[in-house]
């Protein structure tokens, strides 16, 4: 009975979001006060409706209704109550419920604090938004049902993928979608702009905050997605340029240029059609991911729930939506003109080489990711395209990024001279060169990518952290008034020298898990000794023991410093869950700011069935275990940088300018409609 | 000019789409084998059981034969097990195997446990053999004709309908 309230609640939703399209769009262009009230009133019921839905979904995961062909698929009554909730988006039909709810709840906050907007583009933004979400429910409505019931009902599930069973993973979701389905604002915004044919600088302030909170979360969703698969996964790896990685990065890679390029179209009125054209191809994007994640046109370790048909499904509704908007594109960008002259150098130009090297990065991801389908659909060969690519194509475009975030900042509006500002980072470039010399001479002339990237990390800190205090006036010595720019200084300056920081933090990170990565693998049997880095690791003993849902093998592992001091225990267990027949590694980890210590075990041999593994064991348990020990320096470093970067836009969002904005629109706009 | 470089987004993502659209009807997991229509690798394994011989290049012509690729730590062996007997036992094809780096008192359990549909059985310890053949992961299957040239090749566990919609067909080509 719950489940057909939630299903019905979900068709409404979907009738509401007609209605919150036709009374948007159709108020705006009648310009009826009523109907475009209408739109946001709609909005609001239409959440109010997917909210009703999705709790019917999760009372019948809580309470493990099997007659519910999703519960029944990707839940067991045996599972930790965490997972049976998070099992809610743990599947196709459950987490494309959570997709559209987030796109309503992003719908409502329009509705309820985007009062300061002009009454017309707030009604056009809540139209096309309503419009995205009539396609997306009718893809649910009639391909992705959650609320099928089974008959007869099996008396238990066939459990959640144990990968998923996982709190780094439970969360991710929700992250990026909040991440993803934030962009459709931005992409709204920038769609009722073409509507109405015009973009000016309180355009990009409204569009930025809601980018900025989108950033933040796909930002968190990203780093989320990183950390489980660098702890579950086992390989001790955190990025792996899978297409389903790529998906979600790609948005992220546009939406950080967007942030950008809108900066300049708020401030001097200038990139408005490439800024209309980035908010448009960022949602796109994340788009394309939801499409390329179900679809099953490419291959990946991530994928789940694919299935042609709704592959077409969604390829339509893609089609209609970034084609739409691309066409209204071409008819409108052209009319619009740009305000503000620039010389090349000046903030304005690094800002649009900062847009270049964003754009050629993406471009870059998605050539790579879409390589494979290019060449199949063609006729060709079957290939992979790996990590040799993306580093030898995706990384030189982005180290310019960590010279120009130091110079950026620096530079004046309109005209600016380059000579005095490198001048001012003279600092910057004498740290980059010491720090550049002594990983050198460190390693011994080990690898240049690590010199290069180490300097190049050192620059951007350096160089970001002179700007800050050149602004707080720090060499003034004055603490009065240094306090005073400190409060005086804008939350979204603070932000940005916070966020930059995080890049130079993170490229630290990603430096040394690449290039300083030591291994260990090796069969021992208890009480023997392995060495890694400076630590000597004794495995003490392996015990079998039982969890909720899974038995497990634990290693109990020792680890020393050089003096032989015991400094840490690690846990590394193999799982094994019988329902699904399927192990999974749970890597026992020690983090130090220096590196991890990774631990895994292996269980030796094969994977074996439950009643095998029962029957075996302690005739057949062998006596020797094969251990894997990893040594990944600074992999903390990439997790605080994301946090770092994420903080960042987290506190340029409080900046007050953003929040209370209502900024003064040229008077063709008449705000007594209401 | 400007028009027509605004154009320029909206051409690249349909033709982005038309290769989306290209791309739903293909498996991207299918991996076609270089060895079809391909002579057999030679190599000589010796048998598992006392009551069936091993298996060599020289066993595979005269009659079609279906190769499956099996170990008895693999689960989705198991799953096609049945599958492969109901085809053997229908004397469609005559049913040979590569049993994959597995420990033999294993691999001999496991067949007294299922039963054995094999007529022959080498045994591949090292997996050395499986290298040549081009083995991706167990199981695997080939079915290689009379003149003992590989013809088709089934990545993952048979299924009925694999059996009914590609092997059979195929089978009855072949005569």
């Amino acid at each position: 009975m719950i489940a057909e309230l939630g299903h019905f609640a979900m068709i409404l939703a979907l009738f509401l979001a007609v209605a919150q399209s036709g009374l948007g769009l159709v108020g705006a262009a009648r310009d009826d006060g009523v109907w475009m009230a209408g739109a946001g009133a709609t909005a609001i019921a239409q959440f109010a409706g997917l909210t009703v839905a999705f709790a019917a979904l999760t009372y019948g995961h809580v309470v493990s209704d099997f007659s519910l062909a999703t519960v029944a698929a990707n839940s067991h009554s045996a599972m930790p109550m965490l997972y049976k909730v998070t099992g809610v988006w743990g599947n196709h039909e459950g987490s494309m419920l959570l997709w559209v709810l987030i796109l309503a709840l992003f719908g409502a906050a329009i509705a309820l604090f985007g009062m300061a907007l002009p009454a017309p583009l707030r009604a056009r933004v809540l139209g096309v938004q309503g419009l995205v979400g009539v396609g997306f429910l009718l893809f649910l409505a009639a391909t992705s049902n959650p609320f099928a019931r089974l008959a007869p009902a099996p008396l238990d599930g066939a459990d959640l993928n144990p990968l998923l069973q996982d709190p780094g993973l439970a969360f991710h979701p929700p992250m990026l979608y909040l991440g993803y389905v934030g962009l459709s604002v931005a992409f709204s915004f920038a769609v009722a702009a073409l509507i109405e044919g015009r973009v000016d600088p309180a355009w990009a302030r409204w569009v930025r905050p809601w980018t900025l909170a989108a950033w933040v979360f796909l930002t968190l969703g990203i780093g989320l997605g990183s950390w489980w698969a660098y702890y579950e996964l086992g390989w001790g790896g955190w990025w792996f340029w899978d297409p389903v990685e790529n998906a979600s990065f790609m948005p992220w890679l546009a939406a950080t240029a967007l942030l950008h390029s809108a900066s300049v179209a708020e401030k001097r009125d200038a990139l408005k059609s490439w800024t209309v054209l980035l908010a448009i191809l960022a949602f796109s994007l994340s788009l394309m991911g939801t499409f390329l994640v179900r679809s099953g046109v490419l291959t990946s370790v991530h994928a789940f729930a694919t299935d042609p048909e709704r592959g077409v499904f969604i390829l339509v509704l893609l089609v209609i939506a970034i084609g739409g908007a691309l066409a209204l594109f071409a008819v409108r960008a052209p009319s619009l003109r740009g305000g503000g002259l620039f010389r090349p150098i000046s903030r304005e130009g690094g800002l649009v080489l900062n847009n270049l090297l964003f754009a050629t990065a993406t471009a870059t991801v998605l050539l790579g990711t879409l390589y494979p389908l290019f060449l199949d659909a063609v006729g060709g060969p079957k290939v992979s395209v790996g990590a040799p690519y993306f580093n030898a194509t995706f990384v030189p475009v982005t180290l310019p990024l960590a010279i120009l975030a130091a110079v950026g900042p620096m530079l004046p509006w309109k005209r600016a001279d380059l000579g005095a500002v490198l001048s001012r980072l003279w600092i910057a470039a004498a740290a980059a060169g010491v720090a550049g010399l002594w990983v050198w001479w460190r390693d011994t002339g080990g690898p240049l990518g690590a010199v290069v990237g180490i300097a190049f990390a050192v620059w951007l800190a350096c160089g970001v952290l002179i700007e800050w205090g050149q602004r707080l006036a720090l060499t003034s010595g004055d603490a009065r008034r240094i306090l005073g720019r400190l409060r005086g200084l804008p939350r979204a300056a603070h932000g940005m020298t916070l966020a930059h920081l995080g890049l130079a933090v993170f490229i630290c990170g990603a430096v040394g898990d690449s290039f300083w990565k030591q291994e260990v693998i090796r069969e021992v049997k208890p009480g023997e000794t392995l060495t890694i880095a400076d630590y000597q690791v004794t495995l003490d003993r392996v015990s079998r023991e039982p969890g909720p849902n899974y038995t497990a093998t634990v290693a109990h592992l020792s680890v020393r410093d050089t003096d032989g001091v015991l400094v840490t225990q690690l846990r590394p267990e193999k799982r094994f869950y019988p329902v699904q027949a399927m192990p999974t590694t749970e890597a026992a980890i020690w983090s130090r700011p220096a590196g991890d210590l990774y631990a895994v075990i292996d269980a030796g041999g094969p994977p074996r069935t439950a009643s095998e593994q029962s029957q075996r064991q302690p005739a057949e348990a062998p006596a020797r275990w094969l251990i894997r020990l990893y040594f990944n320096p600074l992999v903390p470093w990439l997790w605080a940088g994301v946090v770092m970067m994420a903080a960042g836009g987290g506190l340029s969002l409080t900046d007050r300018r953003l929040r209370v904005g209502a900024p003064a629109r040229r008077p063709a706009v008449d705000p007594a409609v209401s | 000019m400007k028009r027509a470089l605004a154009l320029v987004p909206m051409a690249v993502a349909a033709a982005v789409a038309v290769f989306f659209y290209l791309g739903l009807g293909r498996d991207p997991a299918a991996l076609p084998s270089a060895l079809i229509d391909r002579p057999v690798p030679a190599f000589e394994l010796p048998p598992l059981l006392a009551d069936r011989p091993g298996l060599a290049k020289g066993d595979l012509v005269g009659q079609p034969h279906l190769v499956n690729v099996f170990a008895s730590w693999c689960l989705p062996c198991r799953a096609e097990h049945p599958v492969i007997s109901d085809l053997a036992d229908s004397g469609a094809v005559q049913v040979v195997a590569i049993n994959y780096k597995d420990k033999p008192a294993d691999a001999r359990r496991w067949l007294t446990e299922l039963g054995n549909p094999y007529a022959r059985i080498g045994v591949d310890e090292s997996g050395r053999v499986a290298i040549d053949w081009g083995v991706y992961g167990v199981p695997e299957t080939y079915l290689v004709d009379a003149a003992g040239q590989i013809r088709y090749r089934h990545v993952g566990p048979l299924t009925a309908a694999v059996v009914r919609g590609e092997l059979l067909p195929r089978l009855a080509a072949l005569r």
